[in-house]
């Protein structure tokens, strides 16, 4: 019985002050695009389907740094390190333990485990130092950009575990993707149905867990000390607990999304963790909204959905594009694009029922 | 003898590596001293420094010209700069870091289509000086004491002339300053291109040793990052010191197990620095005088 009610009360933190959207409508509206997305594969191409798993992989690292920068104010730029981390890391584990019984997954949950642990060293020296927010960002990125600069170099025979090969600026390749054991033959999880189910299921448990865990205790405390942290601290909490806490759930995110990435293309290089690819996961979270993870989400897959189009029909400006998209979001719309076209279009109603 | 060709030889790493983390770092440094904020586009400030004034020594400008062109320049597209996205931001310090990262995405990746993937460079003047079996570049022993002549006008600029008044006004209490006729704007706008032309300058300065490549910029930010959040927001008692320590510890690992090692031994220096002095060195010493 008391069981079931404290299921009930972490059930009822799906929807709280810290998140956008609540109500029948919205949850209505939520049901419908779940619907949605899984009738998609059935009418789309595979190649299609394979391509929406790759934006799904991206969307993990996208609301961990929704958590770190737009729920807890601390400025990461360098969640590209544990992304790069963790493909490193599963690449490695699988191509030593093969992809049978059921090991990619346990290789998952190493490689997930080590980027989370890699975090919890690095957000140890920088919260309990309390550097401020500035700082924050450039530490983190120089450990990105140094990272990728170590794993470029490593292209010679010695650097290898085991029977990986760790290859340099070439990237490293072969490993075997997820594999689930099930009786009557494993289930190979190559870019295709099962892939794209999975991962949305995941994606789906990942986006109610963090409503909840931002509505829970500790995500109020974590708004807390974004918006103020002396007062946080003046309140009796230990800010820099809350602050590690929620670094080390963001970056295990990902580092999810780099295990999930690695094994969708069995590749991964050091360009994952230069200073382009540490910019995108910050255009993404501040063009959709980052203080909130329904409009990241959205956000996110928006504009990694344009990014896309636009490498594929003008590779090059792309990135001007990225750029601008940034500094206009930040100059016009400080809380995301997502967020000022709902908060316009609410004017706008709102407007008509006053006549 | 032996002895005295290794000290030398040290001393050069070291002067060379300081030489690096002072001019990286300096331009960074003055910008997030007075204003609290970090330039993310320091870096394509260097690189437009290094292809102003690599293209102008093509033109037939002497060198030293051709240096001090890559400064203006930069310095020049600082304030532009500064107009148009920081001035907007200044309420909002976090916001402008993210701004001049879109910024340097724009800048880098323009640069890659107008001008091409790399640029045909100037060679490394002044050729090469023997000392006990080895030889080493006089252009990077110029280099050093460009790095020191750059620290020592800046101190003169700050302490001597009426910017440097009006500026230290500002940033020690901005209101007050506005309220004794300061014009605050114009004080930023200069501080900001002040920066950008020393980033310029530290491109110039060091396009003839480098590949001119659009992304060149990314090459000088780890070592500018790690010697302005060692040495704090005081570039005269902050950046300075730190460069020197960074740069023994640069010069000794790079002597040891090269370049990549150096690289990560300042990273490692500068997590543990954060744990023990947040404000890095020059919080310490004004705490300490306070």
């Amino acid at each position: 019985m008391a069981e079931q009610s404290r299921l009930r009360r972490a059930l009822r933190l799906i929807e709280g002050p810290q998140t956008i959207g609540r109500g029948p409508k919205f949850w209505i509206g939520f049901a419908l695009v779940l619907a949605a997305a899984c009738i998609y594969p059935i009418l789309a191409d595979s190649y299609d389907v394979g391509n929406n798993v790759y934006f799904f992989n991206w969307l993990f690292m996208a609301m961990g740094l929704s958590l770190i920068w737009g729920y807890g104010g601390s400025l990461s730029f360098g969640q590209t390190a544990f992304f790069g981390i963790a493909g490193y890391c599963y690449g490695v584990l699988t191509i030593n333990l093969g992809g049978a019984y059921g090991m990619t997954l346990l290789s998952l949950l190493l490689a997930v485990g080590l980027s989370a642990l890699f975090a919890a060293v690095l957000g140890y020296f920088m919260f309990f130092g309390r550097i401020n927010g500035v700082f924050l960002g450039i530490v983190s990125l120089s450990v990105t950009l140094v990272l990728e600069r170590f794993m470029a170099q490593t292209a010679g025979p010695q650097w290898a575990i085991g029977s990986a090969r760790l290859n340099g600026f070439n990237g490293m390749g072969g490993m075997p993707s997820l594999t689930i054991p099930w009786p009557g033959g494993d289930i190979v999880l190559f870019p295709g149905l099962p892939l794209y189910y999975l991962t949305l299921a995941l994606l789906v448990t990942v986006y109610l867990a963090l409503r909840m865990l931002v509505n829970s205790r500790f995500g109020n405390v974590l708004v807390a000390i974004r918006e103020n942290p002396l007062r946080a601290e003046m309140l009796g909490y230990d800010i820099r607990k809350f602050q590690l806490a929620g670094f080390v759930i963001g970056s295990a995110l990902a580092g999810l999304s780099g295990v999930l990435y690695t094994s969708w293309g069995n590749y991964i290089t050091p360009a994952s963790m230069g200073m382009t690819a540490a910019a995108l996961p910050i255009v993404w979270v501040a063009v959709g909204g980052r203080s909130d993870l329904t409009t990241t989400l959205i956000g996110s897959l928006a504009v990694l959905i344009v990014f896309q189009m636009l490498t594929i029909h003008g590779s090059q400006y792309a990135l001007v594009v990225m750029g601008v998209l940034l500094v206009i979001t930040v100059l016009a719309a400080p809380r995301g694009i997502v967020m000022g076209v709902v908060a316009v279009a609410g004017r706008l109603t709102r407007r008509k029922e006053g006549r | 003898m032996d002895v005295f060709n290794l000290i030398f030889s040290f001393l050069y790493q070291f002067g060379d590596a300081f030489a690096f983390l002072v001019l990286s770092a300096c331009g960074l440094a003055v910008i997030f001293g007075m204003m609290g904020v970090i330039n993310l586009a320091h870096g394509e400030f260097i690189m437009c420094g290094a292809y102003v004034s690599t293209s102008a020594a093509q033109a037939g400008l002497p060198l030293a010209l051709a240096i001090v062109a890559g400064a203006v320049a930069a310095g020049i597209a600082g304030m532009v700069v500064e107009l148009l996205v920081i001035r907007p931001l200044y309420q909002r310090p976090l916001d402008t870091i993210v701004a001049t990262w879109g910024i340097s995405m724009i800048v880098t990746q323009g640069t890659l289509i107008v001008l091409g993937p790399s640029m045909q460079g100037v060679g490394t003047p002044f050729g090469s000086f023997a000392m006990g079996g080895y030889s080493y570049s006089a252009y990077r022993v110029l280099l050093m004491a460009a790095a020191v002549g750059t620290l020592g006008l800046l101190w003169l600029m700050f302490t001597r002339t009426r910017f440097g008044l009006l500026s230290r006004a500002t940033i020690q209490v901005p209101h007050v300053a506005e309220a004794m006729g300061v014009n605050t704007n114009l004080i930023y706008s200069l501080t900001f291109g002040l920066g950008a032309a020393l980033a310029g300058l530290a491109g110039g300065l060091y396009a003839p040793t480098m590949t001119l490549v659009p992304t060149m910029g990314a090459s000088f930010m780890v070592e500018a990052f790690v010697t302005v959040v060692v040495g704090g927001a005081d570039i005269f008692l902050g950046t300075a010191p730190a460069a020197v320590v960074l740069g023994v510890i640069k010069a000794a690992l790079t002597g040891w197990q090269g370049q990549l090692a150096g690289q990560i031994g300042l990273l490692i220096a500068v997590i543990v620095v954060i744990r023990i002095l947040p404000r890095g060195i020059s919080g310490k010493i004004l705490k300490e005088r306070a």
